[in-house]
């Protein structure tokens, strides 16, 4: 009778299409502010992602020259806790799907 | 006000000169943050269960434009998603935002002149900065279009004083994350903003 208790958990997953579909990703978007210090954007971007001082001079560069720029990709889960990171340091991020 | 920046001693520690009124100002800033950013007791009653794994189940999109900057949406263009996502991140975020205050406002207390960050202070003192200067941008209402034009307001205008202080935070957190990483800002080009 164990399966009974098993396959409703199985049908409440709401990201299912997500799970089965690594290929279609969600994305980490950081939008441009007159704020933000060039400076510290980049100090960001390589504290939190770890990226190489160049990667992220160059998305630095991204989100003030055109608006925005993608900054990470990946599950929704981890997308949101970049957001969430991207919140504490005080950047204006968002996430959505990759489409 | 002096208008000294944080500096790398050649013992490799971040330090601060500063004045009794920049102190002042500073400590008077940094506890009208706390505030703003300090969860809602009220919400903080209902549940201890949900406040003590970061969920506020009443947290909503703020009114004040200030609130908004520091806790903004996570979905650009899904607000259920958005809200789910404030009840699940805003009281830790709120959390983390006061906790960077709480070392800032130590820091300052325990320091005369010159204050000295300890290990773990400079990133405390760097998201402060920041979301003090976030916020007093939003009370300025300081935009990428209208930004250069505050640097010839009249002393007489009620927002010249707290342009001054948005002015000097920023000096302070550009000389603080060049004293950390050697980064620097690029100053504006000629055309910035068009």
């Amino acid at each position: 009778m164990a399966p009974v208790g098993i396959a409703p958990v199985e049908l409440e997953r709401p990201e299912a299409d997500v799970v089965a579909a690594p290929d279609t990703p969600w994305i980490t978007i950081v939008w441009n502010d007159p704020v933000n210090l060039m400076s510290y954007v980049t100090y960001v971007f390589m504290t939190y992602f770890s990226y190489p001082k160049e990667k992220a001079q160059k998305l630095m560069n991204d989100v003030h020259t055109q608006g925005r720029a993608v900054v990470s990709a990946g599950s929704r889960e981890e997308m949101e806790r970049d957001v969430t990171a991207m919140h504490s340091y005080g950047l204006w991020a968002t996430l959505q799907k990759d489409d | 006000m002096a208008m000294h920046g944080f500096r790398r001693t050649a013992r490799d520690r971040i330090v601060l000169r500063t004045d009794d009124v920049e102190r002042t100002i500073l400590t008077a800033l940094v506890l009208q943050l706390a505030e703003l950013v300090r969860p809602d007791a009220d919400a903080l009653d209902q549940d201890p269960l949900a406040a003590m794994v970061g969920i506020d189940p009443f947290a909503v999109t703020p009114d004040d434009p200030a609130l908004h900057r520091l806790f903004p949406d996570a979905y650009a263009d899904d607000e259920d998603a958005s809200a789910e996502f404030r009840r699940f991140t805003e009281r830790s975020l709120r959390d983390a935002k006061l906790a960077h205050a709480g070392t800032v406002l130590a820091s300052l207390e325990r320091s005369g002149s010159k204050i000295t960050l300890a290990d773990g202070e400079a990133h405390a003192w760097l998201g402060t900065l920041n979301d003090l200067r976030l916020t007093l941008a939003s009370r300025l209402d300081l935009q990428a279009d209208n930004h250069e034009s505050f640097y010839d307001l009249d002393q007489e205008d009620p927002r010249f004083p707290l342009f001054q202080i948005y002015d000097w935070f920023t000096f302070l957190q550009e000389t603080l994350v060049h004293a950390l990483t050697g980064l620097i800002s690029e100053p504006p080009a000629p055309d910035a903003g068009s």
